[in-house]
Parts: C-alpha cells; structure tokens; sequence
C-alpha cells in the first residue's frame, strides 16, 4: 500500500457542521478575526436545520407586549421539566430577540404582522405567540440567511467532507481528520479550536423526522476526545410524523398545524387531549373546548388548547390511544384541520404541509385530517458545555446547538430549537476565536503517531476484504433495537436487552467490510457513521437505564412518577480508559444539577 | 403489496460508464429514492447517491428520471408509467464525479459573485418596518431549495459548456430578483445581472419552471420581472428621454 | 506525508457523465413544439396572404382587424361587391404607399406578438427548436440568446405594447362602427364577431408581462401605492392566462378576417338582425 499522503490546511478555527448553530458561529468567529473554515458533510445549504419547519422562538413581544425573556425562561425551564441548565435557558432567552433581528438585517423575510413588524406564532408550551416564521419553512430561510452571509463574509466552507477523529496535542485539541467523501482522499486542519455543530442522533431509529445526517457524529467525536455527554436518555418524540405511505413514515408535520388551529382526535372522533392534561400545567391548560377555542383569539382570558401541551405530554397520549385500540387505520390518530379552518388559510400558513401530504401521500388536508404519530426528532442530551462560552471539557472543543446539552432540560419546546442554534452558536464562536487568540504561539501541535492511527481506522472498512458484515444490514438491527427498546415508552428489562444487542452489533461492526474504492462510495461512508451510531444510542441507553424515573421525554413503565431526587440529578457519560488497558469504555456518572439563583428560582413558581 | 422494479441506473465516472440493471422489490406509496435505496442496499452498496431528508425540502437527491430533471424522493413510483422500467441518470449539465452524484460547484462559485443584501439608508438597522404585501414576492424566491435543477434543464448551459462562463442561470436570476424586490434593500444590481451574470442569454422557454420542485414561478414572477426591470434601467427609450431630463434612479419611485 | 493548502472547493470542469442519447424522456414530447409550429405556420400563411391581397378586407360595416386602422389613401381600393355600399374611411399616409395598408397596420400587432415573452417561449422552442422541450437537446452549435442584436430587439416589448393599447382604441371604434348603418343601427354576426375581437385583443394586452411591470410590478413598495397593487393584483390574474388569452384571440384575428373576407367577395350572406 502506498503511504498515505494528506491535505494540510491551518485555520483558526473549524466549525463542524453547517446548519444554524454552525454557520453561525462560524460568521461570529470570522467577524472576531478568526481564520476560519466550515467543514459539512452535505452540500452547503443541505443541512438539517432546514427541516425545521414552525418558527424561531423570541420574546420579542411583536403581538403580545406582556410577553418578554422571563416568561421565556419559565416556558423553557417548565416544558424542560426543570431539569434544564438554569444559565443557558436564561441567555437563551435573554439574546434570541437579538439573534432574530440580526437575521432580519442579513436579509432573512419572516412574515410580517400589520403593522410591518416579524410576525409570530403560537406553539406548544409558549404561552404567548412567540415563533418568528415564514410560513412552515422557518428552518430554510434561517440556513439561507446564514448561509448567504458566510458566503459573503468569504468564510471558506469544505463541502462533502466527513470528519473521522478530532486530534490532540496532549489536553488540548490540536486539529481535525476528515476526508473527502467524492475521492475518499483524508485531509487534515490544524487548528487550535473546533466547535462541533453537527446536530442530532435520530438516524439511530427506524421512525424518525431527522436525515442521514443525524447520526450523531459530534457526540461521538466529543466522547473519544475526552468531553463528557450530559442527560442522553432524553430524546424526544415529536407528537406529529405521518404514518402512511410507510415510504414516508416519521416525516415531521409541523406543530404549526396544532398552533393555528388543528387538534388531535382518535378513530372515535373525540379530541383525547382533554384526558391526558397533567397535574403539573392544570393550571394554564384549558379544560373545555369552548375555552380552548377561543383561546386563539384571546389569551389574557383563556388558557391554553391541551393539544398545545409540550412535545412529550402530546407523544405520550397519542402513543395511549393507539395502544387502546383507538387509532387511525395506518396505526396513528387525526390531526385534523380541514374542519377548522378555510382551505386557503391552510394553504398559505402551512404551504408545505399541504404540499407534503398531497404529493407524498395523496391527502388534500384541506378536506380530510391526517394521520399522524410520534417520530424520533430531537435529543436534548448532549455534550457539556459551559453555559457562557459553550466549551466542553477538553480545551479549545465547543459545541452548540442540538449536539450540545444542557439547554433544554428533559424536553425541548417547539421553536427553541432554532433560537438555542443562534444564540449558542455566536457564543460558541465568538469564545472560540477569543481562545485562539489568547493562545499566541503557542499553539498545540498534531502528532504524526494520532494521525496514523486514525487513518487506520477510518480505512479498515475497506481493508478486511472478507465481506462478512454489510454495513446497511447492521444499521437496519441497530435503528429497530433502538426503535422497539429504547423508544417513547421503556422499561428495565428492554433497555438491558438493547444494551446487549448493541455490545453484539459493535463487534460485528468491527468486521463490516465494504466493495468498491474510497470515490464517493457510500457503503464506506455508512460503515464509519455507524461506528458513532453505536456508540451513541449505547449512551443513550445506558442514561436511561440510569435514570430511574419518568421525565420529559424519558418514560419508564416501571418508574412512572417524576422523582424528585432525579430532579436534582444530571447522568454524564464518559469514555474512560479500561483499568487493564484494553479498549475504552463507557461509564456513567451523576452529577449535581446546578441551582437557579433565587431571583430566577422565583420566576418559576407559581401561576403567570 | 409488493412488485418487481426494474431500475436502469447509470453508473461510471470520468472515465465513461453504462446502464446497470436492477431489479427490486417495490412497495405502494413508494418513490424512487426508496427503490434506489433498496438497490443499493441490497446489490450495490458502493452505489453513489447525493440524498438528505428524503422529504423534499433539502434539495440533495436531484436526478433525471426518465429523462426529466426531478427529485427523486418526490417522484412517486405510482406517477411512472406502470410495468416501464425507470430510467436514472445524473444531471446532465455537471460534470460528473461518480454514478448519480455530480459536481455542481458551478453554482457555489455563482453564489459567491451575489452582492450581499444591504439595506437602505432610511432603515439601516434592524428590526425593519416591511408590510407583507412588501415581502410576499420576495418570500416566493426565498423558497428555493437549491436542488439545482433549474440550472440543470436550463439548455444555456446544458447544451452549451461554453456559456458557463457569461451565464448565472435561473436560480440566481430569483435571487438577484429577489434582492430587487426587497423592500429594503439599497444596491441595484440590475446592469450587473445583464452584463455579467448574462440575464439576457435567457430566452424565457421556461424548463426552469417545469421542473421547480417547489412550483417557484421563476419565469414570469422573476426572469420577466427582471428583465423588464434591466429594460427600465437599460433600454427603455421613454425612460430615457426623461431620465435625460430629470435625473434620478429608474427605480425610484 | 506531503503538505499543501488548496482551497475548499476548487471549481471543476470535468466531463459529463457519457450519455450518448440526446434525451432519454420517454413521453411524448414532440407533440406540443409540432402543434405550435403547425398551428404558428398556418396562422403566418393566412395572414401574410390576407394582407397582400389588397382586397376583400371590407363588408359594410364590418373592416377586417387586419387592415385596421386604414392607414393609406388605396384603402379606397376595395371591391365593390354586392354589399358594399361606401368604402371606408380615407386614410393618411397618402398615394405614395402602393402595396397593402395591412402592412403598415399590421407592424405593431405584429411586433406585440412577435416580441411578447409568451410567443418567444412558443416560438423558440417550436419554430427554432432552442430547445424543442425541456431536457432535449437542442440542435445549435453556439447559442447567445437575446443578448445581441436582432433578438436584443425583445427588449422593445413595451414600446409595442404601448402602442397596441393605441391599436386597440382603433379596433374598439371599429367594433362601435360595426353596430353603425346608413341612417340608423346595425347588429350582425359580424358586429358580435369585431366586439368579441376587440375584448380579446384589450385582454391580450392588458395580460401582457411588460402591462404587469408598468402597472405595478416595477414598484418597490406596494404598501405605498394601493391602487396600483389593486391592479397589478387584477393584472396578475389575466398575466396567469396570458398565454391562452394570446391564442385565442390570435386564432380570433384570423377568423374575423376570414368572415369578412367571405361575406365581401359574397361567399356567404350577411345576416342582420336588426
């Protein structure tokens, strides 16, 4: 075999990954001065952010003065259970009303209210319209703003590169190993600071809303460099993904049906919500259909329609209603909005659910509900981070957006996602160019030994030549063992049998080999996402076996009361050198949740 | 209720290539991209496929589908004709890296030459007062999703490598539209896109909107709008008399 | 271990994939490009021949659009058939002008239609096949659009346009004089087949591109200007069927001139209703 010969490229910073969190941090870097790249595995623009459909959530009080960053908060840390990072929830909601300007003077064109200001939306938990949005296709016009300010900002981006291992200078990271997917050719940048931003995990089920991408390539790269993943167990399940054609099974439909006015029924035609509101938001939830009814035109007298409940309480309740043999033909419920309002109101708020459902699965929803259930769509765990800077452990790693965690607690609300990525995103950028310039020259160094190592790996796939294992087989297993044991609902025996299943299916993973060269040739590419697939959902499931308790997004059958001990408690993982040397392994700890100071503490008691 | 499907996929590189077959397993409800999948699971795992969400809204999976510019996760099987095989080739406008992926760097370097959005001096900072009526026709443009095909069918550079050199193509002609239109936007870009980004290579046969995914009216709500825009700044004989008369901006108000 | 900085994304200009076929659409595509070419050539001839004819264009009360307005002095030269009681109105231009008035009548309708952005779509593809249909190569070696002179020439669309709207008023008088007799009032198949036309032709070019930016489009703000919103929103409407407005009332034009035609030369009767 000929020696292996790489690309060189020095930078300041890398950002890995270009969706929202990514692109942004990457402007805030290069404004800061910061020589800075942006490596994505898709095309630029292609990024999962631009799923995300309803809005971006910012009190900027456009339609309702009484709303501003406190009641943000509490709506962000009740939805998140509590379980929240204080600090971060409060700069979350602090900074996204700027964030959101800020992509106004980039050009961004979010609807308008009469008056000419952003216009906003309701959605679940929020308890005043808050999501800035166009449409239902917030997330595009958000990754094209920030795109096409990259772009003239002159940031270089690195398109369909993959990055295999982040490379350190004894603590400190030292640089980046990727490679390019259309020659298979490696590359290797030398910079001081990465910041991760490579999105979730949801690939690792067999219904999900997220794409290829989302295999949770930043956790696992943060794990094997020596940061620690916080509150894995909670991974939330979207209320809302179509069921029929199987084709199609786990695309998201927007919670934006539900906020203009969509509810959920069961094949009995009852809205079901009324009898799953829980103790814990009696209070701001309506009881009646009238009140809920009216609640969209007036929220200072009314509360809260129960389909407007956060993601978790909404997936869990639809999942008891098909388990009760109450469900739709194609195994979900109705969300119904043909009956509630005027088909061209549908078509302009919800333009590419209309699209969506008419092309993919022949239903004008405009004259029939859909059918619809629960869908693997976001993890809230993820790498710690200082709630400031978003610095993990290992200095000159940050991470922002879904990758990082802390943020949303044991549930994330609709339309945070998207402000979390701005707000962390600049923050996670504009420190990591600030560390690189406190570095002077003395700058962490890539050892030849590390970069040999990784490219072994990287290339063994390809290398065994036996063909005992396909790469696609295994991800099938993997993403049904996720899908049937560690799913909305789990329970101890489930998830140990799971734990096992992935032991098994990471040793055969070490045997995956694949045909063809190293040119654009997926079967490779799969064969080294599924190794930080693998070590992913087992971190997922091994936090939730830990967490004996039902929270958020995490149910156990067998622990169905919220504990308020593990209210108090966060899991961390961590891959730690095995004591006779052998292969690194994945322990578990908890840790002391930070506490809120008083004058925030106080914010969340109590009725608003 | 499953059938057989027979897939006749082009596979090669720079170096030339052929027709594969494959026949798989298909499924009601089914698009391409899922019988591609499934081919490429099953019988060629090094089978290159540029795809992401699979629900089109990301605009990766562009191919041509018996001969058409389309996505292949919004092509349902049902809308082919039926017993037929299908017929997958890459795009045929890029050069080619491997099978179904091709290099489309054309556009990302286009994308570069866009002078930036810049606001006016009225309202250099926001949050900026725009009524909808003011952003609706630039929110169209705004749905673009980049898949390329527009550029792909565009036959000013499909059936002409040379003008890749003087020609932007429709998806920069909705952006430099778009741009114009905004309601607060300060630069005209509108000579720009005659002379140097080639607006008038365009002869309006409108393939670019037969094939939008997102049913973007890029002729008449864009190319046309622009170009009667370039002949208010360039051409128009009645503005220019009185342009000589009174100078000011021919689109100003 | 060789170390060298490139850029991220170095522009490529490898070769295509080889795909011999010139298209691999499967449908049939032809049909449309060869229907429009057909139907083009037919309306074309029948035209070029009706307006060289010289003759035949008038049966009181009815001037054929073609010849419209009358422009030259020989428009005095129309057959004395059996119907015809005076000829029409006298024209401008003078003796000078020898060959047909629809000539000169017919260069701003012709250059409306020849420069409209629906006929350059519907010509282009049929008639000069750049391209026949989408995805089908077209035959030209070199190809520079509109980007030089005579096609740059499209740009004048609103200048016809413009005048069109002129035209038009003389079409819509027409249509009124249609409904004129002798000493009283007339209506006819031929009085409803010159209103029918002159609507039509309002609609075409009311439809047009070039109406929709003068209207409004060329506007910035919409906020600040209602009224022209309001319009260009109506306008927008008509802009959707600008290209079955167009051919209708092109097919319109012929037929119109083909009765008059007929009842002049007194191929068929002239009913009058009262």
């Amino acid at each position: 075999m000929p020696e292996e010969t790489y690309e060189h490229h020095p930078y300041d910073v890398v950002v890995i990954g270009a969706g929202g969190a990514g692109l942004r941090a990457a402007v805030e870097a290069s404004d800061a001065g910061a020589k800075t790249a942006i490596i994505c595995r898709s095309l630029l623009g292609k990024a999962h952010t631009v799923m995300a459909e309803g809005g971006i959530a910012a009190a900027l009080g456009n339609l309702w003065p009484e709303d501003n960053w406190k009641v943000h908060f509490r709506d962000t840390m009740r939805g998140g259970k509590l379980l929240n990072n204080w600090r971060m929830a409060e700069l979350h909601a602090k900074e996204s009303p700027d964030r959101v300007l800020e992509l106004e003077q980039w050009g961004a064109l979010f609807d308008r209210t009469p008056a000419g200001k952003i216009s906003q939306r309701d959605f679940g938990g929020h308890r005043y319209a808050r999501l800035a949005h166009v449409g239902d296709r917030t997330g595009l016009e958000m990754i094209r703003t920030l795109q096409q300010r990259a772009v003239a900002l002159g940031i270089d981006v690195f398109m369909e590169l993959t990055v295999t291992d982040l490379l350190k200078d004894g603590e400190r990271i030292a640089g980046v190993l990727a490679y390019w997917r259309e020659s298979g050719k490696f590359v290797v940048f030398e910079s001081p600071a990465v910041v991760l931003a490579t999105g979730g995990i949801g690939k690792s089920w067999k219904v999900t809303s997220n794409s290829w991408e989302c295999t949770g390539d930043g956790h696992a790269l943060a794990l094997r460099a020596g940061a620690a993943l916080l509150n894995m167990e909670f991974v939330q399940f979207h209320p809302t993904g179509m069921v029929w054609p199987l084709s199609v099974r786990g695309l998201l439909v927007t919670e934006s049906v539900r906020g203009d006015g969509g509810v959920l029924r069961n094949s009995e035609g009852k809205r079901f919500m009324f009898d799953y509101i829980p103790e814990f938001f009696k209070a701001e939830t309506a009881d009646s259909v009238e009140e809920a009814d009216r609640w969209y035109d007036d929220k200072s007298n009314n509360r809260r329609p129960p389909e407007l409940l956060p993601r978790d309480e909404v997936a869990r309740s639809i999942n008891s209603e098909i388990k009760a043999g109450r469900g739709s033909p194609h195994g979900g419920v109705f969300l119904d909005i043909a009956s509630r309002r005027s088909p061209e109101f549908i078509k302009r708020r919800l333009p590419s659910m209309y699209h969506q459902f008419k092309e993919l699965a022949d239903v004008d929803i405009t004259k029939e509900p859909m059918e619809i259930g629960p869908t693997c769509h976001y993890v809230m765990g993820g790498v710690e981070v200082d709630a400031d800077t978003q610095v993990s452990r290992v200095p000159g790693l940050y991470a922002a957006g879904e990758v990082a965690g802390g943020m949303h607690g044991a549930n994330r609300l609709g339309g945070n996602s998207l402000s979390d990525l701005l707000v962390f995103g600049r923050r996670a950028g504009e420190f990591a160019a600030s560390y690189v310039k406190s570095l002077g020259a003395g700058r962490p160094k890539i050892s030849e030994a590390d970069l040999k190592r990784a490219v072994g790996e990287a290339l063994a796939p390809l290398q065994s030549g036996k063909a005992e294992e396909n790469p696609y087989a295994l991800h099938q297993e993997l993403q049904e063992t996720m899908q049937d044991l560690v799913g909305i609902i789990r329970v101890e025996a489930e998830i140990q049998e799971a734990i096992g299943r992935i032991a098994a299916l990471q040793a055969r993973a070490t045997r995956v080999s694949v045909d063809g060269g190293r040119r654009y040739n997926p079967g490779w590419h799969l064969s080294l996402d599924l190794r930080n697939m693998l070590l992913v959902s087992q971190a997922v499931a091994i936090a939730a076996l830990e967490r004996q308790e039902s929270r958020g997004a995490h149910t156990r059958d067998d622990f169905p009361m919220t504990d308020p001990y593990w209210g108090t408690q966060n899991i961390v993982l961590e891959l730690k050198a095995a004591p006779d040397g052998g292969a690194p392994t994945l322990t578990k700890r908890r840790q002391e949740l930070p506490k809120a100071p008083p004058e925030l503490a106080e914010l969340l008691e109590g009725e608003h | 209720m499953s059938y057989d499907l027979t897939l006749n996929i082009w596979r090669g590189d720079a170096n030339g290539g052929d027709f594969a077959e494959y026949v798989v397993p298909a499924e009601e409800g089914q698009v391409v991209l899922d019988a591609v999948h499934r081919a490429q699971a099953t019988m060629a795992n090094d089978l290159a496929v540029r795809w992401n969400c699979k629900a089109g809204k990301c605009g990766s999976c562009s191919a041509e589908i018996n001969g058409r510019p389309r996505l292949m996760c919004m092509t349902r099987l049902s809308s082919l004709p039926q017993g037929e095989p299908v017929t997958i080739t890459p795009l045929r406008t890029f050069p080619i890296i491997r099978d179904l992926v091709t290099d489309v760097s054309f556009n990302y370097e286009r994308a570069k030459q866009v002078p930036a959005f810049t606001p006016t001096a009225e309202q250099p900072q926001a949050p900026f007062t725009m009524h909808q009526v003011d952003v609706q026709r630039s929110q169209e443009f705004r749905k673009c999703i980049e898949c390329w095909l527009c550029q792909n069918v565009c036959h000013v550079i499909r059936d002409h490598e040379e003008n890749k050199e003087h020609y932007a193509g429709p998806r920069f002609f909705i952006r430099y539209a778009e741009l114009d239109m905004h309601p607060n936007d300060a630069l005209d870009r509108k000579e720009f896109v005659q002379d140097v980004q080639g607006l008038g290579y365009c002869n309006i046969t409108k393939c670019c909107t037969e094939v939008c995914p997102e049913s973007i009216k890029i002729t008449d709500n864009a190319i046309i709008a622009l170009k009667e825009r370039v002949v208010d700044a360039k051409y128009d004989p009645v503005v220019r008399f009185f342009r000589r008369r009174r100078p000011r901006s021919a689109s100003s108000e | 271990m060789t170390a060298a900085t490139t850029t991220p994304t170095p522009p490529r200009t490898g070769p295509r994939a080889a795909i011999a076929a010139k298209t691999l659409r499967k449908d049939r595509w032809r049909l449309e490009p060869t229907a429009y070419a057909i139907l083009f050539l037919l309306f074309v001839g029948y035209v070029a021949w009706a307006a060289w004819e010289n003759a035949d264009y008038y049966a009181r009360p009815y001037l054929s659009p073609l010849y419209s307005p009358c422009l030259a002095s020989i428009c005095a030269n129309v057959r004395a058939g059996s119907h015809i009681v005076h000829p029409p109105r006298v024209g401008f231009i003078g003796t000078w002008w020898a060959v047909s008035p629809a000539l000169l009548a017919l260069i701003i309708p012709g250059g409306l239609r020849t420069t409209c952005y629906y006929y350059r779509k519907a010509y282009y593809r049929a008639i000069w096949r750049a391209p026949q249909a989408c995805g089908v190569a077209e035959p030209h070696r070199r190809y520079t659009g509109e980007t030089r002179f005579p096609l740059i020439l499209q740009n004048l669309h609103r200048l016809f346009f413009i005048l069109a709207l002129l035209v038009n008023g003389v079409l819509t008088w027409d249509a009124f004089e249609s409904f004129r007799w002798p000493g009283g009032w007339n209506m006819g198949v031929g009085s409803i087949i010159l209103t029918l036309n002159a609507a039509l032709l309002w609609m075409y070019s009311l439809s047009c591109h070039s109406c929709r930016h003068i209207i409004g489009g060329r506007l910035k703000h919409f906020s600040r200007h209602p009224v022209r919103f309001w319009l260009w929103g109506v306008v927008s409407k008509l802009n959707q069927s600008h290209m079955q407005i167009a051919l209708v009332s092109m097919v319109w034009v012929a037929l119109t001139d083909l009765y008059i035609r007929m009842v002049a030369v007194g191929w068929i009767p002239n009913p009058r209703f009262f």
